[in-house]
């Protein structure tokens, strides 16, 4: 059987607990599975239904999560880390992307200034030569 | 028992524990772990000083990451020897009492709920399947076979190929949701029980591609063997989908129904 990575380390019958485990993948089975009682200490209820939302928020949206103020994580090293290289990444990807794009649209632009075929650019271009033409006569 | 400790409960077993199954962990304040019996039914406890693991404390050590790790880790830890021992139901983290009588008054008044689920998760086991699809990829590749033809140079023919990015991505998006879906019920027939989760954000698994799957089966011991061949099975059939098997998992998904009435 293949364990990919954030698998736990088989072939050891439940694996969970070794360091090797995903820790996403414990959270979300000890926060927000697991069966519950109510403790004595009432924390557990309360509270942690409050993280498994910004858990959640984290989840659904880091730029959520921020503008509600909640932003807890960007101080852990565990999630900034990964958080902020994941980010770095994605944003240079999107500029190079970008960037392309802006480069084939200005070649495209240009390449159609220099045809004389009637483009919504050409149209002023157009009238112009006409005003020319009538002050030369 | 003092008033400045609590006990903290890890799992809930129909068998008796004997010390050798737990003597390998230690709970999460490093105690020994202990048992706590009533009505045929038996606690997996530690004794834990209320001053870590009282209201106020707990309160403010969830929020700190790395806390959380280490205790969520140990409490996983202690509820994997608990299962590898007996069946047993794992409890959500954080789950304190003030003594042990209260753990016992606990598991008489919640016996036919812990029976049930004990009952739904004896000789099964949970596996977790994931599957990433790079949407990206796939609808670029689509766009450079379709798009191949078109002029460029005009403005028409960008509009055009950005009409059939957008559409590739849409069609490309559709595709992986829908070989989820499939993939999802194949693996139901090789399972006990099944349930689709909502997808973990990039952030936390570290990964760019979408997770279009995030299920978790609870598996017949007696078929985990063709559960997992079924798995691999699918990485060859699921062409452009990324398939991860997690576990095996104590059954924290499927531990009670009855989750949000305490």
């Amino acid at each position: 059987m293949t364990v990919m990575g954030g698998g736990s380390s088989s072939p050891q019958p439940y694996g969970g607990g070794h360091q090797s485990t995903n820790l996403g993948d414990i959270l979300e089975r000890v926060l927000d599975k697991g069966l519950v009682i109510a403790g004595d200490i009432q924390v557990n209820l309360l509270d942690i239904e409050l993280l498994t939302i910004k858990l959640r928020l984290v989840i659904a949206s880091l730029e959520t999560a921020k503008a509600v103020g909640i932003d807890w994580w960007e101080t852990d090293p565990w999630l900034s880390s990964k958080g902020k290289r994941a980010e770095i990444e994605g944003a240079q990807q999107d500029l190079e992307v970008e960037n392309r794009k802006l480069r084939d649209r200005i070649a495209e632009l240009e390449a159609a200034r220099r045809e004389p075929v009637a483009e919504p650019v050409e149209v002023e271009d157009a009238e112009f030569e006409d005003d020319e033409v009538d002050d030369d006569r | 028992m003092t008033a400045d400790h609590g006990v903290w409960v890890y799992a809930v077993t129909g068998a008796d524990l004997p010390d050798e199954a737990v003597s390998d962990v230690t709970g999460v304040a490093r105690e020994a772990v202990r048992a706590v019996s009533a009505a045929g039914l038996t606690a997996v406890v530690g004794t834990v000083p209320l001053g870590e693991f009282g209201e106020e404390a707990l309160r403010s050590n969830l929020e700190n990451l790395e806390w959380l790790e280490t205790v969520a880790r140990t409490h996983d830890a202690v509820v994997s020897a608990v299962v590898r021992w007996a069946p047993a139901i794992p409890l959500r983290l954080a789950t304190v009492y003030l003594d042990d009588a209260r753990v016992c008054d606990v598991l008489e008044a919640r016996r036919a709920d812990f029976d049930a689920a004990l009952t739904l998760v004896a000789g099964r086991t949970e596996w977790g399947v994931k599957a990433y699809a790079d949407v990206d990829a796939i609808a670029a590749g689509a766009v450079e076979t379709a798009g191949s033809g078109a002029e460029k140079g005009t403005g028409t023919a960008y509009l055009l190929r950005r009409k059939a990015q957008l559409s590739a991505r849409e069609d490309a998006e559709r595709a992986a949701a829908d070989r989820a879906d499939t993939l999802h019920a194949l693996l139901l027939q090789h399972s006990a029980a099944g349930r689709r989760q909502p997808p973990t954000d990039p952030t936390l698994s570290g990964r760019r591609d979408r997770m279009v799957l995030n299920g978790t089966y609870l598996v017949d011991d007696a078929r985990s063997d063709e559960f997992a061949e079924a798995v691999a099975a699918a990485r060859t059939q699921f062409d452009g989908l990324e398939l991860e098997l997690t576990g095996p998992w104590p059954p924290y998904s499927f531990a009670g129904v009855d989750r949000g009435n305490p």
